[in-house]
């Protein structure tokens, strides 16, 4: 069943159990006035009366608790218009009475219950409608305590309903007991009043007019029912529901007057500090706009705007101006009611005065500066608050608030400038580093393609050939790196193997890879011997390669005719040889220099030519410096030790697997998924 | 990180690297170099005994001092070197540019010609 089902449901019974209460009252008044003996038991209607009460109570409590968005004044406006009809209702009837009067029916006793019973019913109706609204006007702070004691309050006053209906004599004795302890428990929730602090100027004013006049209804309800009541007495000593004689309506009844004086009061004192509210409302939004500027503004002079904005009017400041410096080192400045002339002129005042901490960059306190400006000939300013913006501990700016008044500036409004100045700093850091970000993002893309672009120029596929297999990896520490390797088929029986690196890594490596490439791929297809490939290839990069920057490199040459393998080192690495009939390992130790170490034609005289026999199953390792110098977290090295046992330990397997194991072992060593240098790996295996 | 002094012995002047050179390090390196490469008549000694790794963009800056200590004529001696750093230099091929002593002495007498 939908609660507003109920509402009706209950609306519906309230009106019916009412119709019943009067007729079962009225009977009793009616045999009690004639001396008859009563058909009905006497209780009949305060069970009955009791049961309007919980009704009514049900029915304004879904309706009450219905409402979302708690706005004070609204529920204070319900509160005054149930007071209005209820009254409405009541002064109808009460003309009626007024134009009957004279005629006997007037003086009836019958009918002056009618009327009385009438009138209950509505005050009731009043009342739980209003206590209700109170209930949210108190709890609108929950504490779990303050809930606690309202449910002990609101459960007691219900109970009090069962008091009422229990036929025994003594339990009267209760009444001002139970009375007592409900008013104690009313009187301390009554302090409960904190959503007047939430009433603006306005509002509050709207507040004390609805209260009273909820009072007035109060004030008129109690007098009508009390004249009746005396009324029904004074014709005849009759049994009839007295609500006097009801706790619940008596504890209600003072509660709700209880509260509303309570409320009336408080507004009342708070009126004249309601502005100060208001202010500190307007700070906490006024920060809260300049936080989030940094998320929805797009440009920092808004953000700037905003501050200037926010600051004049949390400060009632008469001027105020905003110099700034930008990402750019653009100096800009930003004015409020003060144009930028006199801004210079106070600007120069105060530091020809040699005032430091306003406007001077070293420090980071603001002054209250009233006596100073006091001095100031010309200008109609007299007070002037300024803070400087920074970011990251660098002023890049400062803030500067005018008043025409002398000492217009007090200990709060500095404070609360500060904060907006830190906040403001914040916004354009977090908005510089936004777009700094963005610049990054930009680069890195940059960066990818630039990965792509040199991953091209790696070999994709390496020759292989019925003698040998040769597989190889490489991994650049940044996006880019500076080692090189490829393979090159000149005639049926003869290969050409490179493998080279730029002294250095990252993108200026990159550059000069590129060019060593196209120098190796040129002069690969001239069939030269090793070392005269080498002089030529390091009489092309003199020209080209940057001062400081070498590039090793060592350069085979396959026959696979003759089973010959002829080479010459650059200054490389020293080539790893696995011999396959011994099982051992050792590093060819000749001699070499890096091109573009010497630039000129006696590089010839530090290069030579070597050359073996290979037998199947031998294993050649070609690399780089990044593999033997690659660091575990101690500091030492990979080393060529590790690289040569390692070898030997895997050398009667596949390349492939000689090149996983080899990898593995490397990272196994130095213990991290990146290492901090290009490192390339090439492993030829005779067949 | 690496920490440069200087000692001078007479026309003597020793400059000691201590730490790593690495990419960022080495413009301190090189602007040691190049300074005491300027006094003329100086004999250069670099006590590279308390150096521990060295980058090829260090390896750069000696070598890039080599066509100027044969054009003018500089004596420049390099001592001190641990195994290490010497496997370094030697696999590049600088230690048959560059005057690499054993120790102090050694290199002493090299750059006086003794």
């Amino acid at each position: 069943v939908s609660t507003k089902a109920i509402i009706r449901i209950a609306a519906f019974f309230s009106a019916i159990v009412w119709i019943m209460l009067l007729f079962t009252d009225l009977s009793l008044v009616f045999s009690s006035f004639h001396q008859l003996k009563p058909g009905l038991a006497s209780w009949w209607p305060n069970l009955l009366l009791n049961l309007f009460i919980l009704l009514v109570f049900v029915y304004y409590k879904l309706r009450i608790e219905r409402i979302d968005n708690v706005n004070f004044v609204d529920l204070l406006w319900r509160v005054f218009v149930t007071g209005l009809i209820t009254a409405v209702a009541s002064v109808v009837l009460r003309i009626f009475q007024f134009i009957l009067s004279g005629t006997p029916f007037a003086d009836n006793v019958l009918f002056l219950d009618f009327l009385y019973q009438f009138n209950l019913g509505l005050f009731i109706a009043f009342l739980v409608s209003t206590f209700l609204v109170w209930k949210r006007l108190i709890l609108y702070q929950k504490s779990k305590f303050l809930m606690r004691t309202w449910r002990v309050f609101e459960t007691t006053l219900l109970l009090t309903l069962i008091y009422n209906v229990l036929p025994f004599e003594w339990l009267d004795g209760f009444f001002n007991f139970l009375l007592g302890g409900l008013l104690l428990l009313g009187l301390f929730l009554s302090g409960n009043m904190k959503w007047v602090a939430y009433l603006n100027f306005k509002q509050k004013w709207k507040g004390i007019l609805l209260i009273a006049l909820g009072l007035f209804y109060l004030g008129y309800f109690f007098y009508t029912i009390a004249r009746l009541a005396t009324d029904i007495n004074g014709l005849n000593q009759i049994l009839f529901a007295d609500y006097r004689e009801n706790v619940f309506i008596v504890a209600l009844l003072a509660f709700i007057f209880i509260y509303a004086v309570f409320s009336l009061l408080v507004i009342l004192f708070n009126l004249p500090t309601s502005s100060v509210f208001e202010q500190k409302l307007e700070e906490v939004v006024n920060f809260q706009r300049l936080s989030q500027s940094i998320q929805t503004e797009q440009s920092e002079g808004k953000v700037y705007e905003i501050l200037l904005e926010t600051s004049v009017s949390t400060v009632f400041a008469d001027a105020a101006w905003l110099e700034i410096e930008d990402a750019q080192g653009h100096h800009s400045i930003y004015t409020y009611r003060i144009p930028e002339r006199e801004v210079r002129e106070i600007a120069q005042y105060l530091e020809s005065k040699k005032i430091l901490g306003v406007l001077d960059t070293g420090s980071d306190k603001s002054r209250n500066l009233s006596r100073k400006m006091a001095q100031l000939k010309n200008s109609r300013f007299r007070s002037i608050l300024a803070y400087p913006i920074s970011i990251r501990n660098q002023q890049i700016g400062r803030l500067a608030l005018l008043k025409e008044v002398s000492e217009g500036f007090n200990k709060d409004m500095a404070r609360i400038i500060s904060t907006f100045a830190n906040q403001a700093g914040i916004s354009i850091e977090n908005f510089r580093l936004l777009a700094q970000a963005l610049e990054n993002e930009r680069y890195k893309e940059q960066l990818k393609i630039a990965k792509t672009v040199q991953r091209a120029l790696l070999p994709e596929l390496l020759v292989n050939d019925a003698d040998f297999e040769i597989v190889a990896f490489s991994q650049a520490a940044d996006e880019v790196g500076g080692d090189y390797y490829d393979t090159y088929r000149i005639s049926e029986s003869r290969i050409a193997l490179i493998i080279g690196d730029v002294s250095g890594k990252g993108t200026s490596a990159a550059f000069q890879m590129s060019q060593m490439k196209g120098i190796f791929s040129s002069l690969c297809q001239l069939e030269l011997p090793t070392e005269e490939f080498l002089f030529r290839a390091n009489n092309a990069l003199s020209i080209c390669l940057a001062k400081k920057t070498f590039i090793t490199a060592s350069y085979f040459l396959i026959d696979t005719q003759q089973q010959v393998v002829e080479f010459s080192r650059a200054g490389h690495c020293p080539t790893l040889y696995f011999n396959a009939s011994t099982q051992k390992a050792e590093f060819f130790k000749n001699k070499g220099l890096g091109m573009g170490i010497i630039r000129n034609e006696t590089f010839r005289n530090y290069l030579a030519a070597h050359s073996f026999k290979y037998l199947p199953n031998d294993v050649m390792v070609l690399y780089t410096d990044g593999i033997t110098e690659a660091k575990n977290a101690k500091g030492e090295e990979f080393g060529s030790d590790r690289l040569l046992h390692s070898l030997e330990k895997w050398a009667q397997h596949t390349p492939e697997y000689i090149r996983e194991k080899l990898i593995t072992t490397l990272y196994e060593f130095t213990g991290t998924d990146h290492i901090d240098d290009d490192y390339t790996v090439m492993i030829v295996k005779f067949k | 990180m690496v920490d440069i002094k200087k000692i001078k012995e007479e026309e003597l002047e020793i400059i000691i690297v201590k730490g790593e050179v690495d990419a960022s390090s080495s413009i301190q390196l090189d602007n040691a170099i190049s300074e005491s490469m300027e006094t003329e008549g100086l004999k250069i000694l670099v006590d590279l005994t308390g150096l521990e790794y060295i980058s090829s963009a260090g390896l750069g800056v000696f070598m890039s001092y080599i066509e100027e200590v044969k054009k003018k004529n500089i004596q420049l001696a390099l001592f001190g070197l641990n195994e290490k750093v010497a496997g370094v230099f030697e696999i590049l091929g600088l230690d048959q540019l560059l005057t690499i002593a054993a120790d102090k002495e050694q290199a002493k007498a090299k750059v006086y010609g003794v």
